[in-house]
């Protein structure tokens, strides 16, 4: 080190200066990842241990907490809102992941190919995921308002409906329905970009060489672009298994979970367990559940990828 | 028969958006700006809450780029003790739902004195951009050739002033994706400032629009919510028309791979 002969190295232009990075590189690398781990470590592997002592303790927002389990785990059984809403987001799950793959598929096999104006329609299905979740909920929670929406009168003038409808609040199944069309309109798009990625990444020769020996389209699709696609389509549906199990704002902005508890998500009532009944190691439990149930499922489903590719 | 199927689905996808605009400068069957003129004034005043949106956001982007650019640095060119678990330690960060882990933060925001805090929300959120932040950045810098770093070293550099001298510059457009994308998560979400916020004047633009619906005492200001809507849409729309490569970007590297 320059610093034994007690004479500083001018600040620059000196050609040969000890290098720190030889000297000690594990800990270089180690100060340069330290704020990361830093984060990891204070606002990640902290609350999930956190969260795990919660649930086995009764802990009131503005009371000291007192161990009491399994008790949290136990009332969860019990409290019928809960299976109630379990049953729902499962429902709601399954639907919305059958039709908005459908949907967003379907919207990235029509603007695969690189023709004129393409890019046009791609950036149009693309524009309402540019939108944040919440805004774009609010602004359909207004387009399917009574008071200023238009469907209403659309309808009435096509003849569809007499009499104007609640859209999200009136019907439990129309409600269901609203928030399934805000979701397909929202995430089509971000999902057919993600898809569009995939259908690219096939190279061209391969549909070449099949349509060159004579295979119908049905078959290359079917042949090709499917088995191709598989690990994108595997990511595409965990996407959106994992979003459709945690949906919040589709229910708690735009049908408040109802109308009665009809759309009531498992979500929703861990937020109003804890913020509504100050209950949180009750909620904490229910998390846990939640995040065991979503880690097995993803390590499933890519344990499912790995094993198919 | 293709071209018009396109059109009228991107008639469908588009309108709802183009009739938020149209509907938040009508009042019955004039024009007038006086739903944006109540938006003004609606709560705290909407000052208030852009400010706080924008303390929010500048918070998480700064911070995002600073420890993912660090956390790349140093995962694309140095070995160090626990390289491998913190990588994984941070892709776990992606598996583990937000929404479940929010209650516990809240609690230990609380014993950090960060309750009720932006900056504690500006925590959180740098949190949950690192998985795509550090993965970006990583690969950014392995791209560059190491060529690069060790010519500056030879011309006196340390890592310091190679990193921010040399290898900045060759990195700048992951670095525009990653605040992209941080920008985006900041400026939109609703359930982390929903939980870890509670006064009325720290309130973030989503949280204090959406209470137009949820906390309307009878009837909804249907007009002024929608030129709030508009409000937040705009600068998303904008900045994905100015944009878009470096949000297909994203799409192609951090989420594929993920």
């Amino acid at each position: 080190m320059s610093n034994t002969l007690g004479v500083r190295p001018a600040p620059a232009r000196t050609l040969i200066r000890p290098r720190p990075r030889r000297r000690l590189p594990g800990l270089v690398g180690f100060a340069y990842a330290a704020p990361a781990a830093v984060i990891v470590g204070l606002f990640f592997l902290l609350p999930l241990g956190l969260v795990v002592w919660m649930s086995l303790n009764k802990w009131p927002l503005l009371a000291p907490p007192t161990f009491n389990a399994p008790d949290n785990y136990l009332q969860i059984a019990e409290n019928e809102l809960v299976l109630d809403a379990v049953v729902f987001t499962l429902k709601y799950t399954a639907v919305v992941t059958v039709l908005l793959f459908a949907v967003s598929f379907g919207l990235a096999l029509l603007v695969q190919d690189r023709r004129r104006g393409v890019g046009f329609f791609r950036g149009a299905f693309f524009l309402p995921a540019a939108v944040g979740w919440a805004t774009a909920t609010l602004l359909f929670f207004g387009l399917l308002s009574d008071q200023i929406g238009p469907l209403n009168g659309i309808l009435e003038w096509l003849g569809l409906i007499d009499a104007p409808v609640s859209w999200t609040a009136g019907d439990p199944d129309v409600a269901f329905g609203s928030t399934v069309v805000l979701v397909i309109w929202r995430w089509a798009g971000f999902n057919m970009l993600i898809l569009l990625t995939g259908l690219q990444s096939i190279p061209t020769e391969i549909y070449e060489a099949a349509r060159a020996d004579g295979a119908s389209r049905t078959y290359i699709f079917r042949r090709i672009t499917l088995p191709l696609m598989r690990p994108t389509i595997a990511l595409v549906l965990c996407l959106m298994v994992t979003g459709s199990m945690l949906g919040f704002e589709q229910f708690y902005i735009l049908t408040r979970g109802g109308p009665g508890s009809s759309t009531t998500s498992v979500v929703m009532v861990i937020v109003r367990e804890a913020f509504v009944r100050f209950n949180l190691g009750s909620a904490a439990a229910m998390s846990v559940l939640v995040l065991l149930a979503l880690v097995a499922l993803n390590a499933l489903q890519l344990a499912f990828i790995r094993r198919r590719s | 028969m293709k071209r018009l199927t396109m059109a009228v689905l991107a008639v469908l996808f588009v309108y709802p958006i183009v009739w938020s605009g149209w509907s938040s400068v009508r009042l019955g069957d004039a024009f007038s700006l006086d739903s944006y003129r109540k938006l003004a004034n609606y709560g705290e005043g909407v000052g208030t809450y852009l400010t706080n949106t924008v303390v929010l956001v500048v918070l998480t982007v700064a911070g995002t780029l600073v420890v993912a650019t660090f956390a790349g640095y140093a995962f694309a060119r140095f070995r160090f003790p626990g390289r491998g678990l913190l990588f994984v330690l941070i892709l776990a960060i992606l598996m583990v739902p937000y929404p479940t882990i929010l209650i516990p933060l809240y609690v230990l925001l609380g014993w950090l004195g960060l309750q009720d805090s932006l900056i504690g929300l500006a925590l959180v959120m740098i949190m949950l951009q690192l998985p795509f932040a550090v993965f970006m950045m990583r690969n950014a810098f392995e791209s560059v050739p190491r060529t690069l770093d060790e010519a500056a070293m030879i011309d006196g550099c340390n890592s310091f002033s190679a990193l921010t001298r040399v290898l900045l510059p060759a990195v700048l457009p992951g670095l525009v994706t990653v605040g992209l994308f941080a920008f985006l998560a900041s400026w939109n979400d609703y359930v982390a400032p929903l939980i870890l916020i509670s006064s009325n004047d720290r309130f973030t633009l989503p949280v204090a629009v959406v209470n137009m619906r949820l906390h309307n005492f009878g009837a909804v200001d249907y007009p002024t919510m929608q030129a709030g809507v508009v409000f937040m849409a705009l600068p998303c729309l904008v900045i994905f028309l100015a944009l878009q490569r470096y949000y297909v970007r994203g799409f192609m590297s951090g989420a594929l791979r993920g």
